[in-house]
């Protein structure tokens, strides 16, 4: 049902764990599944220098955590929020109908992480 | 080192012995005849037929003439429950059944309850046993079908299927079991059992796949669900699956044959891998019952904390394991194994369960190996969990 290059990302996923100190962290969970993810980010000059990830959920939750963890290294904070989940299946060359929600908590995570990056800024 | 892929997902299908494909083989080519025709070609394949119905009835204690061959569990599975209820609906209107039934009875439950039939559930314990005192409580006059498995497909679960069969006849109940994971792997005497139906299939006991029969008892009746031709003395049509049944009835044949030596070889890969499992892996929890006796000899279903099935069933698949996922995200719903929330899991709990089920080729080294890989890759996803961490600290609600 995964195609290779899913199998791949999540045999040898990028950026699994926790960043110090982040500048912003993001937890969101999946209504329909019950999974849960962790998106915590350095920022610096609104530029994601470092992103990392941890996730309770399925090979194609964890796949798609790397690949957006991934794909949000070096661009702005802005840039970021306009990353979403069907780029990130783009990328992973496309998931199964049923994996499709998955796939949206990666793009929900750094949102929030962003989120919570202007609050703390704001604070 | 071990071999790759292992197989240990024999509760899901096993792979076609020697004995029951060469048995077939004749049947598919040579003589092909249809049972149904009158010349030869028939006649000859009529006979192995019948050899089948009378061997499996010999087996499992029935007269040949309540054997009906049928395309699998899920057909016996639909065709007795709504056949009976169908047969009886002037008697009555209340069908009884075990919550951890296999989807062909829920699902055929669920749209009986459409038709105006009242669907109510036994209890089970943790360990999938059923609470005999409170099926005594719900069974009443208008009940006229009580089933449940003999033996759980995943948790293991042997059933006290003789008492529920007393149980249900003492309100003059039609009583069902589902035998799919056990015939063929228990010693089953159905009159011994008292059961008036009993499913069984051919594809987990290295038989092939698409064959099966219902045990129905002399005299009960019952409606056909499938109506077409004078097969199976009218009640069930559909040409004659001979090559199935015969390749059916060998792998049975076989099966019995061996059945305590499988019995104790299997449970014996079964209690190491359970035991190594227990004592190696942190949070983890063994479904089912706890008493090896009590229990599928090739069944180890466990679930594990802070991590998801299917997740489990991929990184063992990486590794050349075949497993399989209480946890329905692999099947493409997203419920969590309905098995095991009957059993009172947490949900979470029950989304991360996975089943071993293991056959009479596999080895030792096998399981020994398949502890280890499934030691590393639990330790690997809890590390890429949010909640392993969060649990040692605190608990954030997402
Ligand atoms: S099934 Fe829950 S994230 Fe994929």
């Amino acid at each position: 049902m995964y195609n290779d290059k899913v199998m791949e990302t999540f045999r040898n996923p990028k950026n699994v764990g926790e960043i110090e100190n982040a500048d912003g962290v993001g937890t969101v969970g999946n209504a329909s599944c019950g999974d849960i993810m962790q998106i915590s980010l350095k920022i610096e000059n609104d530029v994601i220098v470092d992103a990392k990830f941890k996730t309770f959920g399925c090979a194609a939750a964890i796949a798609t955590s790397s690949t957006a963890t991934e794909m949000i290294k070096g661009m702005t904070v802005e840039e970021a929020l306009k990353v979403t989940n069907k780029q990130v299946i783009e990328t992973l060359g496309g998931l199964p109908s049923q994996k499709i929600h998955c796939s949206v908590l990666a793009e929900e995570a750094i949102k929030k992480a962003i989120e919570d990056y202007h609050a703390k800024k704001n604070a | 080192m071990v071999k790759t892929p292992i197989y240990f997902d024999h509760a899901a299908t096993t792979p076609v012995c020697e004995e029951s494909a060469k048995a077939m083989l004749n049947y598919l080519t040579g003589t092909f005849g249809n049972p149904n025709s009158q010349h030869e070609f028939g006649r000859q394949a009529m006979k192995a037929v019948d050899e089948a119905r009378d061997g499996i009835a010999k087996i499992i204690n029935c007269k040949p003439s309540e054997l009906y061959f049928t395309s699998g569990g899920t057909e016996s599975d639909n065709w007795a429950l709504r056949g009976v209820a169908h047969a009886f609906k002037n008697k009555g209107k209340h069908i009884i059944i075990s919550p951890i039934e296999h989807a062909a009875m829920l699902a055929t439950a669920k749209a009986l309850e459409k038709e105006g039939f009242k669907v109510s559930f036994m209890k089970v314990d943790g360990e999938g046993f059923v609470d005999l005192e409170h099926l005594k409580s719900i069974v009443d006059k208008d009940t006229i079908f009580v089933g449940c498995m003999l033996a759980n497909n995943e948790v293991g679960t042997i059933e006290p299927i003789k008492e529920i069969a007393q149980i249900a006849h003492s309100v003059g109940a039609v009583c069902f079991t589902d035998a799919v994971q056990a015939a063929g792997v228990l010693k089953i005497d159905v009159k011994d059992l008292g059961v008036d139906l009993m499913s069984m299939s051919s594809h987990k006991i290295y038989g092939p796949k698409g064959v099966g029969a219902l045990y129905i008892r002399n005299g009960l009746r019952i409606e056909s669900i499938i109506t077409g031709g004078h097969q199976e003395r009218t009640k069930r049509g559909g040409t004659t699956n001979v090559a199935g049944i015969v390749g059916f009835y060998e792998a049975f044949r076989i099966a019995d044959r061996d059945l305590e030596k499988n019995a104790i070889y299997v449970s014996a890969l079964r209690d190491r891998f359970i035991e190594r499992a227990l004592n190696e892996i942190p949070y983890i929890k063994l479904n089912g019952p706890k008493d090896g006796s009590k229990r599928l000899p090739a069944n180890a279903d466990f679930s594990f904390d802070y991590i998801e099935g299917e997740s489990i069933l991929f990184s063992l698949d990486l590794a050349g394991i075949a497993v399989s996922s209480g946890s329905a995200c692999s099947s493409g719903s997203l419920e969590p194994s309905h098995v095991l929330l009957s059993l009172g899991l947490p949900e979470a709990l029950a989304h991360g369960s996975i089943r071993f089920s293991f056959g009479k080729h596999n080895t030792l080294e096998e399981i020994d190996y398949a502890v280890d890989e499934l030691k590393s890759a639990v330790s690997r996803l809890r590390e890429m969990s949010p909640l392993f961490k969060l649990e040692e600290g605190e608990i954030k609600n997402v």
